[in-house]
């Protein structure tokens, strides 16, 4: 579309202005600060170590899973195992994942502002987000709480006898801290933009966060209340949904779920715009229907909230009910697909360099396809009421959540690590962990398909022992898929410290971020204020020559 | 049976093979559809490698007739497959006339379950071949789910509430019964089994088991022995609301309001009397949520089900 001679720029040189990291080496300098890339920093750290918890949780369960009977630990253990894995891993991991950490350094960054919006606002949502992780924390301690991450009432308000108050409240606090840093984003790309950045410049990582930041704000205040009625309800005995004191216990799955398939957009629309990003960048071309992509990001995110009740197929809700639920979540299908089309189009005629981010881009959309098509088996009425709450919806769940948004979370923290750390991590290690977590995570969930389909339901500690074959197979890949994580992670870690200086523009990407902030940036981010005078992915015919890089 | 991998539960009833019609259906759609993607993928990832000869790109700006290509097909597609499975929903979710009436009762953790003749088992279902089964479910306490992945059949069994499901099992054997929504410690062990017999061995079980009551027979003694009668009764005087004919029919409520008196409203106004007061009454029944088990309640349910309307005692 722009007719100037697209180019690329190597990025600044290095500035006589400290970087972000340099810029203070006080602990008070880190814990109080407003810049949004150290913000970014100490939610990747505590996100790390939720992320190390809710593994070493998985791999306990598939340690018990390995044989059919419960012989590793007692009933009540497992179903904590399996309530805790799922609680840190949905509201500690993936939901701030992606966009707390690199939704939070780059968008300032690739819009062209210095900052956030509210860079305060910004840190206090660290602060809420690492209360509500203490509290989770202190359910731990306490003695954990086996009520399914679902928390589904009367088994929660009245028969569990675990910390499910505690647990309620840890979500809830949480939330908060969700609900800030969508206002943040949504102000920041509307007011903050770098004069030219008009919203089809924008890069799709950032259209891509103003969906998420969008389902963040509606969503987040509903589960909000349904933890904290569902709380009241335990404490303080009032009849909401428990049935014996007149509540009811299928209106908390609506609640629930009104939120919590959203959710499932809060963990894949940002890892989708990574993806963006990735293949545009190791392409070398621009998105293949960029208005297209970025509008389906915003179709997805609204046509999530109308899709929950294909979680209730099987309660008895009205079958007309069922219906529309159905026919709602084939909708919803359509954004994606377009998003998968318009990726595999942008590879064609380009030219295709297998660095690590493309590598996990690529895996991701293989994975995501498996993950998406399978949506369709669930959204299938008569299918669902045999494959609803087996392994095949354990199997299909993961793929979007590990496959798809664990997969873009790490294609994204490869791909910025040279500008977040300003060094780069051996190529080498870093494919082959790829590698690993790519085989290591089909071993892993492609027999649960099997499985749920023979008839094994979710969240059973003892299962008959024909299906135990199936079982072993994806409690092997689960230790594959755990030593892939640890090898990237070791080797990420180790390139912190060691590894060799990156220059501002490694990959030689277009975007603000890298042609126009040094590796690591100044605290400012820019020296001045970019101005924008072309698309986003505006790449050039020709390669850059290796000479015009250093 | 003893195959290791198999890749389907056995058939056993009427909708199994309607279920795996439709997964066959969507395996080899999807197959396709994930196979031609990731073909491209791999085909554009080796023509279009970065080396030292290829270093030209050409910008292809996008396109919207393929855009709308691969929207509107998709979506086609998607339409046959909601098609399908909503017209088997719809024939899953309406039990045929004449059906035999089963009553299942769960409670952490094991399943409690009642025969149109009155007989009573525990974990146990004998049912038999070639004839329609319907389920009334309800739970004691939490939310459980009732799953028979032989006859592709699953329904929450959820407290407070009644839900309904039906199959015909057509192969003659023992399958399990799974409860497939979690609920509690033992939730992987709330295991069952369903004996499915022919007609005429299931005649042979009934009768070889003892002198059971039906429903309705244990309903009436329940509906006496409570002394609902006292107040229940056909009489101008009566303090109570009249129950004949009432099962099914709209109710006028002293808000104003109507309601279907069906078997959720009933259950509520025997528990829970004064929620939903009948238009000319007062709210003085006593509240039998605790008095009766649930089992109890599905035989008064079952009971006033038996009371007709009478001739000129509309109310």
């Amino acid at each position: 579309m722009s007719s100037q001679a697209a180019h690329i720029s190597p990025g600044p040189e290095r500035s006589d202005r400290p970087s972000y990291l340099t810029d203070g080496h006080t602990l008070k300098s880190w814990l109080l600060t407003f810049d949004h890339k150290r913000i970014a920093l100490l939610y990747l750290g505590a996100i790390t170590v939720f992320f190390s918890v809710g593994g070493i949780l998985a791999l306990l369960i598939r340690a018990e899973l390995f044989t059919a009977k419960g012989d590793l630990f007692d009933s009540d253990t497992y179903n904590k195992l399996f309530t805790l894995h799922g609680i840190v891993m949905v509201f500690f991991f993936l939901i701030p994942s992606i966009p707390a950490t690199l939704g939070n350094f780059l968008i300032p960054l690739m819009i062209g502002a210095k900052d956030v919006a509210f860079p305060k606002i910004n840190l206090l949502s660290w602060y809420v987000y690492m209360t509500g992780g203490s509290m989770a924390v202190m359910v731990i301690m306490l003695g954990g709480v086996d009520t399914g991450w679902t928390l589904y009432p009367p088994f929660s308000s009245t028969y569990s006898n675990t910390n499910v108050a505690l647990t309620a409240m840890a979500a809830f606090v949480t939330g908060f801290s969700s609900i800030l840093t969508g206002l943040n984003f949504m102000v920041t790309i509307h007011k903050m933009r770098a004069p030219g950045m008009t919203w089809f410049r924008l890069p799709l990582f950032i259209w891509a966060h103003y969906a998420t930041s969008l389902v963040m704000l509606l969503g987040t205040p509903v589960i909000a209340i349904t933890v904290l009625t569902m709380a009241i309800e335990r404490v303080f005995h009032v009849g909401i949904f428990d049935p014996a004191a007149g509540g009811d216990p299928v209106l908390f799955q609506h609640m629930f779920w009104f939120y919590s398939h959203p959710a499932v957009y809060i963990m894949i629309l940002p890892g989708m715009g990574v993806i963006s990003e990735v293949i545009a960048c190791f392409t070398r071309k621009r998105i293949f229907g960029y208005p297209f992509v970025a509008m389906s990001s915003l179709g997805i995110a609204i046509i999530g909230f109308i899709v929950w009740g294909h979680h209730m197929y099987v309660t008895g809700q009205s079958a007309y009910a069922d219906i529309v639920f159905s026919i709602l979540t084939y909708i919803v299908a359509v954004p994606s697909a377009i998003k998968v089309f318009n990726w595999t189009a942008t590879m064609y005629k380009g030219s295709v360099s297998m660095d690590t981010p493309m590598v996990y881009a690529m895996c991701f959309m293989g994975l995501f396809l498996i993950g998406g098509l399978t949506g369709l088996f669930c959204a299938n009425l008569g299918l669902d009421v045999h494959i609803h709450d087996t392994y095949f919806i354990v199997a299909h769940f993961h793929y979007v959540m590990v496959g798809s948004a664990m997969f873009a979370y790490l294609a994204g923290l490869h791909f910025w690590f040279p500008k977040i750390t300003g060094r780069m991590y051996p190529e080498g290690p870093a494919k082959f962990g790829a590698i690993i977590i790519f085989v290591g995570f089909n071993l892993t969930f492609f027999p649960q398909f099997i499985l749920g389909y023979l008839g094994m339901p979710r969240r059973y500690h003892f299962y008959p022992e024909e299906w135990q074959v199936l079982n072993v197979l994806s409690s092997a890949g689960a230790m594959t898929l755990g030593s892939g994580i640890l090898l990237s992670m070791l080797n990420l870690g180790w390139a912190i410290v060691a590894g060799s200086k990156a220059s501002a523009n490694p990959w030689m990407a277009k975007g603000l971020e890298w042609e126009h902030a040094s590796s690591p940036p100044i605290t400012a981010n820019f020296e001045t204020t970019p101005v924008v005078a072309e698309e986003a992915y505006n790449y050039p015919a020709q390669l850059p020559s290796p000479a015009a890089h250093h | 049976m003893g195959n290791q991998l198999n890749l389907f539960p056995e058939n056993a009833s009427t909708f199994a093979n309607q279920v795996d019609y439709i997964y066959l259906y969507l395996l080899l759609v999807c197959a396709i559809a994930a196979l031609g993607v990731v073909v491209a993928i791999v085909y554009f990832a080796i023509k279009y490698r970065r080396n030292a000869t290829h270093t030209a790109i050409q910008q292809v700006e996008g396109s919207h007739v393929l855009e709308i290509t691969w929207s509107v097909v998709p979506l086609l597609i998607m339409l046959t497959m909601f098609g399908w499975g909503t017209w088997l929903y719809m024939h899953m979710v309406t039990p045929p006339k004449g059906a035999l009436d089963f009553y299942v009762v769960g409670k952490q953790w094991m399943w409690k379950l009642q025969h149109p003749t009155g007989q009573r088992e525990i974990n146990d279902l004998h049912v038999p071949v070639n004839q329609p089964v319907r389920l009334t479910l309800t739970s004691e306490d939490v939310i459980h789910d009732f799953f028979i992945p032989e006859f592709r059949m699953k329904r929450d069994v959820v407290p407070g509430r009644y839900t309904e499901c039906w199959f015909e099992a057509t192969k003659i054997g023992v399958y399990r019964i799974e409860c497939a929504q979690y609920c509690g410690t033992k939730h992987s062990q709330m295991i069952g089994k369903v004996y499915v017999m022919s007609q005429a061995d299931y005649q042979k079980w009934l009768s070889g088991s003892l002198g059971a009551e039906t429903a309705e027979e244990a309903g009436k003694k329940l509906f006496e022995a409570n002394r609902c009668d006292t107040c229940h009764k056909d009489a101008p005087d009566a303090r109570g609301a009249p129950l004949w004919g009432v099962h099914g029919s709209k109710v006028a409520l002293r808000d104003g309001s109507t309601v279907v008196a069906d078997d959720d409203y009933l259950h509520e106004s025997i528990l829970h009397s004064t929620a939903k007061v009948v238009a000319g009454f007062e709210p003085i029944m006593p509240l039998y949520d605790g008095q009766l088990t649930e089992e109890q309640v599905l035989q008064l349910i079952a009971y006033i089900k038996t009371l007709k309307a009478k001739p000129k005692e509309t109310q």
